[in-house]
């Protein structure tokens, strides 16, 4: 067993790919020395700078080029240094990527994958930090990932490079450090698959990303309590396992969504409207949504953390569906 | 208009003058057919412009790989795609190119490396790039072309694809088919300083003009600038300057040009300018005049198979989206 942090698990995936697919290669502003986090340190001495490709600051041509580069034959794996600035390649992505396999009525695909890192980060303000994985999620033809654990960075993004299609791969830049004790031989993730946190009878709360953490926190306490709470990591969120959670809430009746994203018209939105029309006549509480407010992220850290759903939030909100009374049905 | 040459080669001048009529035929053809309701989506026509299809893209050899654009019907025709597939795919039918999922704008034939029209402009041109970084990652000795229209000189990605174009020195043809107008706005108009050609200069891209008319003229430098880059000189740009004798869409009238100036464009019709040569070197009018009817009546039996064609299977709308998740919300039973 090996200690890796989130970041280095990144790491070994791209480079274990690399050495088994001499077609996967990675582009991005500063890769030869490292990437903006470190996370291709090393790399360009082993694979060199073909492979290990530095860019242009120019989104659209990167992710352009990665679009033209997987049509004709290549695995390209995009950084985009910030999930923000990815926005500057929206075309490239939405109306390019995502779309040629199915227009070109299956004639050629799009093996691409783009790193997005994402979320709140040391202060980093509106520009540098947000959550925006519902907007990929909303757009047929691409897979969104958002591992929230080193293992299942290292696997889900070993089988989001071997995907055929476009994957949008979201590390959260507040997980870099976060360490697991990982195997030598790690094989890729199934994509579309779900994974219990811990197990629970009273609610189950389903988040993703760094919000796990917080609701692995708040079982901990709600624990103390004597309140049994199941945490589902939705590790990706299209596809997204509503079998696993329409399964969990079907025994505990209970439903918090928490994410870090501004809460309208997110993701969370999706998982709460499909338990409640799946589930209505089973819910013990209504469904309950934790996100953001709908404000820019500011940069003094006060400001900040009054956007973060932390493991408090999530906590109170299981204990008010354990108060809730719903109207008796005749 | 004739342009006699001492080295005219009126053989292959008589060839491009067949592929032409074919490229004007099947847009005549495309046009009634959307007249009639059969061609179902805005189609964007070539006509005046079919010098730079032939003398481009027949330059290219078929392992070379081609992008395209919304007006792009002359490229894919060239590039050897069949046209009863693609009138077919304008027809929303099974067997076109794109199983009918694409339609014009979206055409594109893999199996002769036309790797897509494109409905965004000069969203091609760093997919072009991209598509030259594999064939340098995988040591390949071919071209990416990738044909653009003058609008597109003031997007983004005409910049940013150009300027990775030569920071990787790949082997790519960059064509502005300057046809005049940017949809309905005379690009001139829209437009800072001396033009494409000055622009590529400026970011290291040797650039070359050419008379977009001239089918010969165009090849010649096509197949120039393709052995250039064959040969290792990086990333070559042409500037091809033609005029759009129709609208922008089929449905566009062009009201916004008077009459006596498209009357003196026609006069530089490229298919005519090409019939006048060779009749002035002796080619009989009969040989140029069944180059016509062979095309339209080619093309008219294209439509008729395309009319006669079935509707795509349902089953079509939910292939090939990706391989993982249903796209069908209803998938999930409760």
């Amino acid at each position: 067993m090996v200690t890796t942090t989130y970041l280095e698990a990144g790491r070994r995936a791209l480079a274990e790919e690399m050495r088994r697919d001499p077609t996967v290669w990675a582009v991005g502003e500063d890769l030869g020395r490292g990437g903006v986090f470190g996370q291709y340190a090393g790399m360009v001495e082993e694979f060199g700078p073909l492979r290990i490709s530095d860019a242009p600051i120019s989104e659209a041509a990167i992710l352009g080029a990665a679009v033209g580069a997987a049509l004709a034959g290549t695995r390209p794996v995009v950084e985009m240094r910030f999930a923000d600035f990815a926005l500057c390649a929206v075309d490239e992505l939405v109306n390019q990527a995502a779309k040629a396999r199915y227009m070109f009525g299956g004639q050629g695909g799009v093996p691409l994958v783009v790193r997005e890192p994402m979320g709140m980060w040391r202060s980093s303000a509106a520009q540098h930090s947000q959550s925006l994985e519902a907007w990929y999620v909303h757009i047929p033809g691409l897979t969104v990932v958002a591992p929230s654990t080193p293992g299942d960075n290292l696997r889900l993004l070993k089988a989001a490079i071997r995907s055929d299609d476009p994957v949008v791969y979201m590390e959260h830049k507040d997980l870099w450090g976060i360490e697991e004790e990982l195997g030598e031989d790690e094989p890729p993730g199934a994509l579309g698959i779900a994974r219990t946190v811990c197990e629970g009878s009273d609610a189950t709360v389903v988040s993703w990303s760094a919000m796990v953490r917080h609701a692995g926190a708040a079982a901990e306490a709600l624990a103390e309590e004597g309140v049994s709470v199941e945490v589902i990591d939705l590790r990706t969120l299209w596809p997204w396992d509503r079998g696993a959670v329409l399964a969990s809430v079907r025994r505990t009746g209970r439903l918090v969504v928490a994410q870090e994203a501004v809460s309208a018209g997110g993701f969370g939105a999706e998982v709460a409207a499909t338990v409640s029309e799946a589930l209505f006549g089973k819910l013990k509480a209504p469904v309950k949504r934790l996100g953001a407010p709908r404000v820019p992220i500011p940069y003094a850290k006060p400001l900040e953390d009054m956007l973060r759903v932390g493991s408090d939030a999530i906590a109170a909100a299981v204990r008010a569906q354990l108060r809730a009374r719903l109207p008796k049905r005749t | 208009m004739s342009n006699p040459r001492p080295n005219l080669d009126l053989e292959r001048l008589a060839d491009r003058h067949r592929r032409m009529h074919r490229i004007r035929a099947f847009e005549e053809q495309a046009v009634a057919a959307l007249e009639e309701g059969l061609v179902l989506g805005a189609i964007h026509p070539s006509i005046g412009q079919e010098a730079c299809a032939v003398g481009v893209v027949g330059s290219l050899a078929r392992e070379d790989l081609l992008l395209s654009t919304h007006r792009g019907h002359g490229h894919t025709l060239e590039k050897g795609a069949s046209a009863a597939a693609m009138m077919r795919e304008l027809f929303g039918r099974e067997g076109g190119n794109c199983g009918g999922k694409g339609g014009s704008m979206h055409i594109a034939d893999f199996s002769v490396g036309m790797l897509g029209a494109n409905g965004v402009v000069g969203a091609n041109i760093n997919i072009a790039a991209g598509a030259a970084h594999a064939v340098r990652l995988r040591g390949e000795r071919r071209i990416v072309c990738c044909i653009f229209g003058d609008g597109a000189v003031n997007r983004g990605p005409f910049l940013e694809g150009l300027n990775w174009a030569r920071v990787f020195d790949l082997p790519v043809l960059l064509v502005c088919e300057d046809n005049a107008f940017a949809a309905t706005t005379r690009t001139a108009a829209m437009t800072g300083g001396p033009g494409p050609g000055a622009r590529a200069e400026a970011l290291g891209i040797p650039a070359h003009t050419v008379d977009g008319n001239d089918a010969d003229r165009v090849a010649d430098a096509a197949a120039e600038l393709r052995n250039r880059i064959l040969g290792g000189g990086g990333p070559q740009f042409l500037w091809a300057r033609t005029w759009r004798l129709t609208g922008h869409t089929a449905v566009d009238k062009a009201a916004y040009r008077d009459a006596e100036e498209v009357a003196e464009r026609w006069k530089d019709d490229p298919i005519a300018r090409a019939a006048a040569t060779l009749q002035a070197h002796g080619v009989a009018g009969e040989t140029l005049a069944g180059h016509r009817e062979a095309a339209v009546a080619e093309m008219h039996a294209a439509c008729e198979e395309a009319k006669a064609a079935p509707w795509p299977e349902t089953a079509a709308l939910y292939a090939d989206v990706q391989d993982v998740g249903d796209p069908r919300e209803a998938a999930f039973r409760w």
